[in-house]
């Protein structure tokens, strides 16, 4: 009699069976596949044929030049992004919640916009156009449009994942801190930060993967010159398009590689942030 | 609707939440589950709602077996500890849920008029458009309630309706549950780790120890008889003092206290003495520590006595203040033999009188 | 007294906590640069071939033909991910199996892969000789890859995780303890799900659309790949602003993206209304 009592919140076995069997085949089909398809494709004609892809000296200029924009715009976003948390979970204000929804637009914004945006102003007929090529500057098809637009595209990320633990941890701790005469730098680096270090780390991680995978937004401003303005998810397209399925793939597989180790390093990290809100619970 | 459960069994993995639980409750009966939290009293009320499996036992309502009946066929109204109202509902529509899930729906105009008559019953008849988080406490409250006797319940259970009040509310809601108790006179369970609402609300008390029923009564006979050092120690706010009996009396030594008549055998025990069986006078070993004036009655008392520090009161006619020293006789206790003896103790000049 | 002192007729707000200024100057330094003045050119530079020149944009067909495949596409796509992300989300929320860690991993999957990644591969996937496109030719001869099938399959792809992921949290707050009450009320569990879940659920999942929406209508990398790009057939409308753009058609591709983001501004906007509503009385 008692193995027949089911919570009265819970579903017969042969429904939950059913269940399941559904998710793990929508997951299956809608996530797995992808993933496999990308690394069979990159292994189809050998672990050789796709390093030797990889070697390419114009891959090789992709993969430098990705990891370079990577570098420019990651802290760059770090600082506005640690910012806008603190003056926004820390601070009354008006206007803090026009200036969250402003900080969020960038996700709302197709990547190619992003990328638009920086044309339709540097670009050779942008607003500041001939003002550039008059002294030789070069931002749209350079390295300088390619940080502005992953910037643009990856501007939410650091600040999203920080704010709401900052806005749930209060200010009470900041306030004691004041009290006991910390000045305002050493109150955000004594206070603050330890308690959002994890979190942190996870925005910086996946503002990173977002920059060194970003694809619309610099598509648009790079001018794809092989081997100078190409990053590595461009190379992709280009060697996609020329046929060269091996050596797409396999850079494509190197991308998606980098997706899940940042996948697991963020699993990882909200294991730990979640035993930072543990302890304090 | 009488309540029968017997040798009911809860086991979460190892751990036993409940142990051979058995209980009668009579038809219109207030009962109270009181214990300390982990004592099983939730998981009871859980069983009793079909919300939880058995490992074992039976339970029975008007005779009925209900062992293996689904929660929603049994007809039992229960009111969650946080109230569990359904917040995309309104009031009226959260009172009425009970209604319209059945097979056979009453008509909507006559839904309406029980919903309206029992928002009058629970006095909160302007709420009905409202969102449960419109509402304050204590209105929430009177609607779970309404919500869960919509369904004419023919057992009500309550589960720790009063811990989300405060303090001065739920004095009030307290009398008006029971009179509304008294007024329609359904079977109902609370539980409750308050003893004072407990004795408050409750005919009869069953207190639970780590998944069993120690003693079931009235609160009057639990204050005066005790059945194990456990029900002394938590109803009531009785101290604990470690004794010794030597020939039929108990010995406090090193503590300055008077011996009690104690009739159990030799060897070491457990007395469980109330503030007002604590009597404190002028001069002594014990000093006071702190005085609390009660209003009409005789001041209470904060005292040390030996290492240990005791609730006790002024006895007639004497005055203390803070800081002076006293002494104290015991006017009686429970005193509970380690080898499972209990008596209600006397002061020795008492029984001498006697 | 003190309020002569500090030169103004009324108290001074105190800051508990020093870097306001700082921070906030910092915060919308980096926000004017990066995002808004940029916007701002967005805003401004259609209105350089007047309003009959930006009529005359949205009114070619091959514009018309793109927005209303890139809108179209995302709403079906986010409407397609409302039951499978729900499944998902109750899957991983509320059953108890070996491999749930994985699967609750691998849902993130869509927002980890690097789009051009996920667009490349669901085109191998869905082409006639994929692993998937092969199978779906030969049973039901449905062509996927390079229609607006694939179009609307790359989107379920990318939207999926947005949904599970609000839907979620959720169902992991949502107390047992109100589905207990509506059994102790007499429902019966299809009832409960009905009258007492689904509604709790459905501001998350009207949000969650709204979020898979969003993204699907201008996702570009997942879905240029498996599209087959053909003007007025398979040609969304950020792939037409970045045609626009290569013929420096400067003004004409502007006029597109402001298109976009006032109709998907608009449409969320509605959404946004219809979760107000939803939402009234409750905090």
């Amino acid at each position: 009699m008692s193995g027949a009592f089911r919570p009265a919140n819970q579903d017969s076995p042969l429904l939950r069976g059913l269940l399941l069997a559904a998710a793990v085949l929508v997951a299956l089909v809608m996530l797995v596949l992808p993933l496999a398809a990308v690394l069979a494709e990159a292994l189809r004609r050998g672990l050789g044929v796709a390093l030797a892809a990889i070697a390419e000296p114009d891959t090789l200029a992709a993969i430098r030049l990705t990891m370079l924009v990577a570098a420019l715009t990651v802290p760059l976003n770090l600082v506005g992004g640690v910012a806008a948390a603190w003056c926004i979970a820390k601070h009354q204000f008006p206007g803090r919640r026009l200036l969250v929804t402003l900080i969020e637009l960038p996700f709302a914004v197709s990547p190619v916009i992003a990328g638009m945006v920086f044309v339709l102003m540097f670009g050779a007929q942008g607003w500041f156009g001939p003002w550039l090529q008059a002294r030789d500057i070069q931002v749209v098809f350079a390295l300088p449009g390619l940080v502005l637009a992953t910037m643009f595209v990856t501007f939410p990320f650091v600040a999203r994942t920080v704010l709401p633990l900052m806005q749930e941890q209060g200010k009470d701790e900041e306030e004691a801190a004041a009290t006991l005469g910390a000045s305002g730098l050493q109150t955000f680096l004594r206070v603050t930060l330890p308690n959002v270090k994890w979190a942190l780390l996870a925005g910086v991680l996946l503002c990173n993967a977002r920059a060194m995978g970003e694809f619309g937004a610099v598509s648009v401003v790079s001018g794809h010159i092989r081997g100078e303005t190409n990053t590595m998810p461009l190379h992709v397209e280009i060697l996609y398009n020329e046929y060269q399925f091996a050596g797409a793939f396999a850079v494509a597989a190197l991308l998606a590689l980098l997706g899940l180790v940042t996948l697991a390093a963020k699993t990882l990290l909200e294991r730990l942030a979640g035993r930072e809100m543990g302890g304090r619970a | 609707m009488s309540v029968e459960l017997q040798g009911i069994v809860r086991r979460f993995g190892a751990t036993a939440a409940l142990e051979g639980v058995s209980l009668n409750v009579r038809e219109g009966e207030f009962v109270a589950l009181l214990g300390p939290s982990g004592s099983g009293k939730t998981t009871l009320l859980r069983v009793l709602a079909g919300l939880e499996g058995t490992d074992a036992g039976v339970v029975r309502v008007a005779g009925r077996d209900l062992t293996g009946v689904p929660a929603r066929e049994r007809g039992i109204g229960m009111v969650f500890q946080n109230y569990a109202l359904f917040r995309h509902m309104t009031v009226f529509d959260n009172i009425a849920f009970g209604l319209r899930v059945r097979k056979h729906r009453p008509h909507h105009a006559e839904i309406a008029t029980r919903v309206r008559r029992l928002l009058e019953l629970v006095q909160v008849p302007e709420l009905e458009a409202r969102y449960p988080e419109q509402c304050s406490g204590g209105q929430r409250q009177r609607v779970a309630l309404a919500r869960a006797l919509a369904i004419e319940p023919r057992l009500l259970l309550l589960d720790e309706p009063f811990s989300a009040l405060d303090a001065l509310v739920r004095k009030d809601v307290r009398r008006w549950l029971r009179g509304l108790h008294d007024g329609l006179g359904i079977t109902s369970v609370l539980v409750t780790h308050d003893q004072e609402e407990a004795m408050e609300l409750a005919d009869r008390i069953a207190v639970m120890e780590r998944g069993r029923i120690v003693q079931f009564d009235t609160a009057e006979a639990l204050l005066r008889a005790p059945a194990t050092p456990f029900v002394a120690g938590f109803v009531g706010e009785a101290a604990r003092l470690p004794c010794t009996v030597r020939g039929g009396v108990a010995h406090f030594d090193p503590l300055p206290l008077a011996p009690l008549r104690a009739a159990l055998p030799d060897g070491a025990a457990t007395a469980f003495v109330r503030p007002h069986d604590i009597l404190a006078r002028a001069g002594g070993a014990a000093m006071v520590r702190l005085v609390r004036q009660e209003g009409g009655g005789a001041a209470r008392l904060v005292v040390q006595a030996g290492e240990v520090v005791l609730d006790a009161t002024v006895a007639p006619g004497e005055s203390l203040s803070r800081g002076e020293p006293c002494r104290l006789t015991l006017r009686g206790g429970h005193v509970f033999s380690t080898t499972g003896g209990c008596v209600q103790a006397q002061p020795l000049a008492a029984a001498m009188a006697s | 007294m003190s309020a002569t002192t500090l030169g103004f007729g009324r108290p001074a707000p105190i800051a508990a906590i020093p870097g306001f200024r700082l921070t906030l100057g910092i915060t919308l330094a980096w926000l004017g640069a990066v995002v808004l003045v940029p916007l701002a050119a967005l805003a401004l530079r259609p209105w350089e071939l007047g309003l009959d020149g930006v009529l005359a944009v949205l009114a070619d067909p091959r514009v018309l033909a793109a927005l209303r495949l890139s809108f179209a596409a995302a709403a079906l796509a986010a409407l397609l991910d409302l039951p499978l992300g729900l499944l998902l989300a109750w899957v991983i929320v509320r059953l108890r199996f070996p491999g749930r860690g994985a699967l609750d991993a691998a849902l993130d999957l869509p927002f980890a892969l690097p789009t051009a990644v996920a667009g490349i591969a669901l085109t191998a996937l869905c082409a006639p000789n994929g692993w998937l496109g092969a199978p779906m030719e030969a049973l039901f001869g449905w062509k996927i890859a390079f229609t607006q099938a694939g179009i609307v399959f790359a989107l379920m792809f990318t939207g999926l995780p947005f949904i599970v992921r609000t839907v979620e949290p959720v169902l992991r707050d949502m107390a047992r303890d109100a589905e207990e009450a509506a059994a102790t009320l007499g429902a019966s569990r299809a009832q409960t799900l009905a009258r007492v879940v689904l509604p709790a659920l459905l501001p998350a999942l009207l949000t969650g659309f709204s979020l898979a929406f969003a993204r699907s209508v201008g996702e570009y990398g997942s879905v240029i790949f498996i599209a087959g790009n053909l003007p007025m057939a398979t040609e969304i409308a950020p792939l037409l602003i970045v045609v626009k753009l290569e013929q420096f058609d400067y003004a004409g591709a502007a006029v597109v993206g402001m298109a976009m983001l006032l109709l998907s501004f608009m449409l969320l906007l509605l959404i946004n209304q219809a979760q107000r509503l939803l939402r009234r009385g409750r905090a």
